[in-house]
């Protein structure tokens, strides 16, 4: 220990010297950084936030007010434009299969994604690394390359506009993404517990649902809300594989609507129906965006 | 990136240097280990087989049949599918467009978001160790906001924010006195409306590789800038020569990922150019596809269209591999050995002061 506070202190005398040496020029160029670097920030952040609230103010106005001034407030704030979203646009119903679909599928992924990792990570046998690459290789691969095979793929096993079929299809694409986050983490956790486990007469089931699983829960947890994110972006495979309307989930349903609204019958509602749309997904962000950080810098260890 | 898992693992496997890799095969196949194996890994590969796979090589084989879909009869027509493509005005056009978006997007995005990422990590006050600026986190979680968004919902916002008459950007263009953009519609010109259309990919997607290159950014280790500050190198010195050689790889990664992104872009068009744009100059293969495939039922044609897709995105990460190559990246041993003696020199510099 006294030996790493020496270093310390050698360290901060190092730095106390060698910033007196910092000659003027650097100081200036560093402010000049600092400047530029404030700048660039606060310009990203005018071009993020602009829109959204500008989208915001404009759910409360009347098409008319909308259509004549893109600055004005609304002159009443017009809490109807999302009574008339709800219903025209149906998003209560479509909100409700966003949710079904996406935390069946997020459960499933998250199981059968750890499975898959634990064993590839921890276990011998021929075959490892081929399943390993396999996946990798449906990582990089389109969507698009598949969807059309997909289509009918579900067709045959009479899967096509089902929730079942829409779920296994997430569940299958967003396995190779789950798997190699979690195959790093397996890699990293310590054996010895593992081995601890064993010795107590746990068999292979009971050692990943009793220890590793648990012991594997900050990955999980990383891995989770981004599977979540993406499965709840998600558009393509809704829209060509899940065409019954009344199963249609978010994504699809707003799309679908702002079309319907193409020739601006009604903008307010529009609006409203949008913020609807994000401010819940925004609410749970900015709660767990502590751990959103964390996660993107576990996500780099692979 | 590599490194640091190599470090966890031998970290993990130091008490029991015999682990590592899975346990030595001393049990016999019991029940419990044939069944777990068939669950653990037979459950996930069959799904993914089934889904992901097969469907992969099917489409392989179908994009040389004029096959029509609900009909079972097709023939084997070989490359025509291929020759039909290439003769084809439109797909020549939305091959075209593709080629813009994935040289344009993920160039931009990078940029902004290194140029973001660098700004909330270094830019702190330059007396003593390299600080992040002054509210950094706000600035984080503000970029971060338009990837919770769902990029169809991006489209839309930004679909309206263009609108000629009544969009905030016409708005705010004609407030500053310029009035050639009252009712100029951005997605209605042939001129405009393909970068107004990557204005809006990467708005959409800076915010999550900022995150990301923020994470990278935090693991180089310190003592590199300690070095080069006593070196006298000031903030844009270190981001050009310890920041952005050290978190190359990472770039790479975030490169391949955009590119892939950006020759799809199925949602944002879809959003915001349904119709493919003033005279096509927006339409994507992505869109393409979709309408032969499920307007037009021609299913041999459409796959085939994907084959094209998956090739282009193909020779794109091979490109993005050969450049990072020739311009001296990828993790070689011998880069890293001199990056850590570099290190060390510079401490013992230090030391000598």
């Amino acid at each position: 220990m006294s030996v790493i506070a020496a270093d310390r202190k050698q360290a901060r005398d190092q730095k106390r010297a060698s910033d007196q040496k910092l000659t003027k020029a650097v100081a200036g160029s560093d402010r000049r950084f600092a400047v530029i670097a404030h700048g660039l920030l606060i310009l990203w952040s005018v071009i993020v936030i602009l829109p959204m609230l500008w989208v915001l103010v404009s759910s409360f106005k009347t098409t008319k007010e909308i259509l004549s001034s893109p600055f004005a407030l609304p002159k009443h704030w017009q809490f109807d434009n999302y009574s008339r979203a709800w219903s025209d646009a149906s998003i209560g119903k479509y909100f409700l299969n966003s949710v079904i679909v996406v935390v069946c599928a997020l459960v499933l992924v998250m199981l059968l994604g750890a499975m898959c990792a634990y064993v590839l990570a921890r276990f011998q046998f021929p075959g490892r690394r081929l399943i390993y690459y396999v996946m990798l290789a449906g990582l990089t691969f389109p969507v698009f390359l598949a969807i059309v095979p997909l289509f009918f793929q579900l067709q045959n096993f009479g899967l096509l506009n089902t929730r079942p079929g829409l779920i296994l299809t997430y569940v299958a694409f967003a396995l190779p993404f789950t798997m190699f986050f979690l195959y790093a983490f397996f890699r990293s956790l310590p054996h010895d517990v593992y081995e601890a486990a064993l010795i107590d007469g746990a068999g292979d089931w009971r050692a990943f649902f009793q220890v590793m699983l648990p012991m594997a829960r900050p990955g999980m947890a990383a891995v989770a809300i981004f599977n979540f994110l993406g499965l709840w972006n998600q558009f393509l495979l809704p829209v060509a594989l899940n065409t019954d309307q009344d199963k249609w989930v978010l994504t699809q349903g707003m799309a679908a609507y702002a079309s319907s609204q193409a020739y601006g019958i009604d903008y307010g509602a529009l609006f409203a129906a949008i913020v609807v749309t994000v401010v819940p997904v925004l609410i749970v962000y900015v709660i767990f965006q502590r751990r959103i950080a964390g996660s993107v810098s576990q996500g780099t260890f692979r | 990136m590599k490194d640091k898992t190599t470090i966890s693992d031998t970290a993990s496997s130091r008490p029991v240097p015999a682990a590592r890799g899975g346990r030595p095969r001393r049990r016999k196949l019991t029940f419990d280990r044939v069944t777990f194996f068939l669950a653990f890994l037979g459950l996930p590969v069959a799904i993914f087989v089934i889904f992901v796979l097969y469907p992969f090589a099917q489409a392989i084989f179908w994009a040389m049949t004029n096959w029509r879909g609900f009909s079972p009869d097709y023939d084997f027509i070989g490359l025509d599918n291929f020759v039909k493509m290439f003769q084809d005005d439109v797909f020549l056009k939305a091959l075209r467009n593709v080629a813009l978006l994935a040289a344009f997007v993920p160039l931009v995005t990078l940029t902004l978001a290194l140029g973001v990422a660098v700004a909330i990590t270094l830019g702190g006050p330059s007396k003593g160790p390299v600080r992040g600026i002054k509210g950094a986190s706000f600035y984080r979680i503000v970029s971060f906001f338009p990837y919770v968004v769902p990029a169809i919902i991006v489209g839309l916002i930004w679909a309206q924010m263009y609108d000629p008459n009544a969009g905030l950007v016409n708005g705010i263009l004609s407030g500053l006195g310029l009035d050639g953009f009252k009712e100029f519609a951005w997605l209605g010109e042939q001129a405009t409306a393909m970068p107004a259309l990557m204005f809006v990919i990467v708005w959409g997607l800076v915010g999550f590789y900022a995150v990301l290159f923020i994470a990278a950014i935090k693991g180089v280790p310190a003592e590199l800038y300690e070095a080069a500050r006593i070196d006298g190198a000031g903030r844009f010195r270190m981001t050009i020569s310890v920041t952005l050689p050290a978190i190359r790889d990472s770039v790479q990664t975030a490169y391949i990922y955009l590119g892939i992104a950006a020759l799809d872009a199925f949602v944002y068009v879809q959003a915001m150019l349904p119709g493919g744009g003033p005279n096509n100059s927006t339409l994507t293969i992505s869109q393409r596809l979709f309408n032969v495939a499920f307007a037009k039922q021609q299913f041999g044609l459409a796959t085939a269209m994907g084959v094209v897709l998956a090739v282009v995105t193909l020779v794109f990460a091979a490109l993005v591999f050969a450049v990072n190559r020739l311009t001296g990246g990828g993790e070689s041993e011998g880069r890293k050995e001199a990056r850590g003696l570099k290190a060390r020199r510079a401490v013992a510099k230090g030391g000598a002061q």
